[in-house]
């Protein structure tokens, strides 16, 4: 049967391959056993990092392949295809990678993202806290200049990679009166004077990701970590998220398509009523439908994937969108995937049941599909001003 | 160190089917892969070159669409790979496997060390390692299971497996060991190496490129032939013991020394 055709070109048709079979021989045999040990992959770490996938959206100047935005969905999709919970760590690298790419002086790229590229480092990005989660201009942690130094206070809340990775990017209040514009953007180094880790949460899903708190305790880094100028925290934040938040569409596209295939496998094999499920109309019509919305999906990310890669400035809301419907799609597909599958789907014999878990973080994280629409409402609201 | 590693390509067992009526594997719709001890040879030869420097070559005999396995190993980091094929070279046997090798061997100029896996799952004869370090002269150390670097690299401490347990060999190279599955774990392909791979330049070398003797070659050279080939039929009995678990333990018993197996 034929397939949509992407037209990728022949890199990019590499590194699918590549992701596919990484997702098919290192992943999927131990992903069972992460999830339920909550135990973090770096056997596969060292995987991602021989196959030159950490630098996969750094120029080669500092040690990448100089992908885009698609390359990297291209990547997250086939990893997420053997488990979100791995691919959750990779791409919370490239999070906390993204702002010193997109904002660093040549002196910080220099200096850290070669080691990212390699995957000899892991990034990290934080912004969350206690009493500020969507609401991002409620962060309490706050930075102030002494002398050469910043020195930092507060703490940061479900840091993907918390106490795993070397490299940080945190978000901060350098000026509080300024509002919004009084956050600032610096790396932190594991290891930084004052500068510590909490208990590792435990989650319904992702589980062989870490996810801990960050603190800051008069934690004092060297004025040159400032990244970007003072006061562009937020937009460094914003730019950040909107540079990867395609990627998460990426993922559930991915997942979804796993969900879908495992669900296929069974109702073919299932005998009911003497005949295998899948020639009933009812489970005909739930796996069409998935079918179709998959693709609808992955063409949206795709095409939005490219369009970013064009260079435009204003991606909010293209990004959002990605994010939101191809989400929103993993969480149905992966639910309808266990009711497939009935009673056998619920089992975490199978591994739908696991999948339906993964799936609710995609809509949760890197902003709630609530904040998507959010975004996408008020560029609509910002669009027909100008052309009113 | 200038490293050898022997590949072959065969196909994936896990989605092999057999033919009953015919007794032969239907190759259509199957993948090929490289055989799977083979890329623990690949992994010891990379994982040496990366710690002591050198060059890894993978050669490979088979026919023109071995090419892939070698690609697959360019991907994987090799530097050089080279493709032996020649109709001349078909229906070879393990003895005419093993001087075509040599001929290759010597060739691309006699290495530090050669590696291979222990045995190759489509013949599982396990001989082609041995018979080649035999006409080198070298020792040959199988079912190698860990390897450690003595006297930068000039002799090897090799862990090998017996069916006892296993022993502990030094080694003076040159030799050739054969790779276990439990030596290392393999790793993945990289993007640049693939990327190189894709481009790479891979000779092909027929008989007549190697020099070798018409006669020590392919089904001429092969005093051992393949008579037939069957699909095994297996004939399970099944048999229900009755009574208390005590009744059924003695009827079991009674059933394993009247099949002479107590």
């Amino acid at each position: 049967m034929a397939e949509v055709n992407y037209f990728l070109n022949e890199e990019q048709q590499m590194i699918v391959e590549l992701t596919r079979q990484l997702a098919r021989e290192k992943i999927i045999p131990v992903r069972a056993r992460l999830d339920e040990q909550e135990e973090f992959p770096w056997d596969l770490v060292k995987d991602f990092a021989q196959a030159d996938l950490f630098g996969l959206f750094i120029p080669e100047e500092y040690g990448g392949l100089g992908g885009g935005c698609f390359e990297m969905c291209l990547a997250l999709e086939q990893l997420a295809y053997g488990c979100v919970g791995v691919t959750t760590t990779y791409a919370a690298s490239a999070l906390g990678g993204y702002p010193i790419l997109l904002f660093g002086s040549d002196e910080q790229k220099q200096r850290y993202l070669p080691d990212i590229a390699a995957g000899a480092k892991l990034a990290a990005f934080g912004l969350t806290e206690s009493t500020a989660g969507s609401d991002a201009a409620a962060i309490q942690t706050t930075a102030v200049e002494e002398g050469d130094y910043w020195v930092l206070n507060g703490s940061k809340q479900w840091i993907t990679s918390g106490g795993e990775a070397e490299i940080y990017t945190i978000i901060a209040m350098t000026d509080r009166h300024k509002g919004p514009r009084g956050a600032s953007a610096f790396i932190v180094e594991k290891g930084d004077p004052g500068f510590s880790f909490g208990k590792k949460e435990k989650k319904m899903g992702i589980r062989a990701s870490s996810t801990t708190e960050l603190f800051f305790d008069n934690c004092k880094i060297p004025k040159d970590r400032l990244l970007g100028r003072r006061g562009m925290g937020f937009i460094i934040a914003m730019r950040t998220l909107d540079q990867a938040r395609p990627g998460i569409g990426a993922m559930g596209v991915g997942l979804a398509q796993a969900a879908m295939d495992e669900a296929i496998l069974f109702a073919r094999q299932r005998v009911q009523f003497g005949q295998p499920v899948i020639a009933f109309q009812a489970i005909q019509h739930m796996l069409a439908d998935m079918a179709t919305e998959i693709e609808a999906a992955r063409a949206l990310v795709y095409a939005i994937a490219r369009t970013i890669d064009t260079g435009i400035k204003d991606m909010a809301k293209l990004s959002a969108m990605a994010k939101l419907f191809a989400t929103d799609m993993a969480m149905k597909v992966t639910t309808d995937a266990v009711q497939v599958m009935g009673g056998h789907g619920y089992m975490a014999d199978y591994p739908v049941e696991k999948m339906m878990r993964d799936a609710k973080i995609l809509q949760i994280y890197e902003g709630t599909n609530q904040i998507q629409k959010n975004v996408i409402g008020q560029a609509l609201n910002k669009e027909y001003a100008k052309k009113a | 160190m200038e490293i050898v590693v022997c590949i072959k390509q065969v196909p994936d067992t896990a989605t092999v089917r057999f033919d009953r009526e015919k007794g032969t594997i239907i190759r259509e719709g199957v993948q090929s892969i490289i055989n799977p001890s083979d890329l623990h040879a690949l992994e010891a030869g990379l994982s040496l070159r990366d710690e002591l420097g050198g060059k890894v070559t993978v050669i490979t005999m088979g026919p023109p669409q071995a090419e892939s396995a070698l690609r697959d190993a360019l991907s994987l980091g090799a530097d050089e790979a080279i493709l032996l094929s020649d109709r001349a070279f078909a229906a070879a046997d393990t003895l005419a496997t093993t001087y075509t090798l040599l001929k290759a061997i010597q060739k691309i100029g006699l290495p530090d060390l050669i590696l291979c896996g222990t045995h190759a799952i489509d013949g599982d004869t396990a001989q082609v390692g041995p018979g080649l370090a035999a006409r080198l002269g070298w020792p040959s150390i199988t079912q190698v299971a860990g390897l450690e670097i003595l006297d930068t690299g000039t002799r090897f401490l090799v862990k090998r497996l017996i069916e006892q347990g296993y022993e502990m060999v030094e080694v003076e190279l040159p030799a050739l060991l054969t790779c276990h599955k439990s030596l290392n774990r393999p790793r993945v392909p990289s993007l640049k190496a693939k990327m190189r791979a894709r481009k790479a330049d891979i000779p092909v070398w027929g008989h007549e490129d190697l020099g070798a003797d018409s006669g020590k070659i392919g089904i001429k050279g092969s005093p051992t032939w393949v008579d037939s080939t069957f699909v095994p039929a297996f004939e399970a009995k099944r048999e229900m013991l009755e009574g208390s678990p005590d009744e059924q333990v003695d009827a079991l018993i009674v059933r394993l020394k009247e099949s002479g197996l107590l």
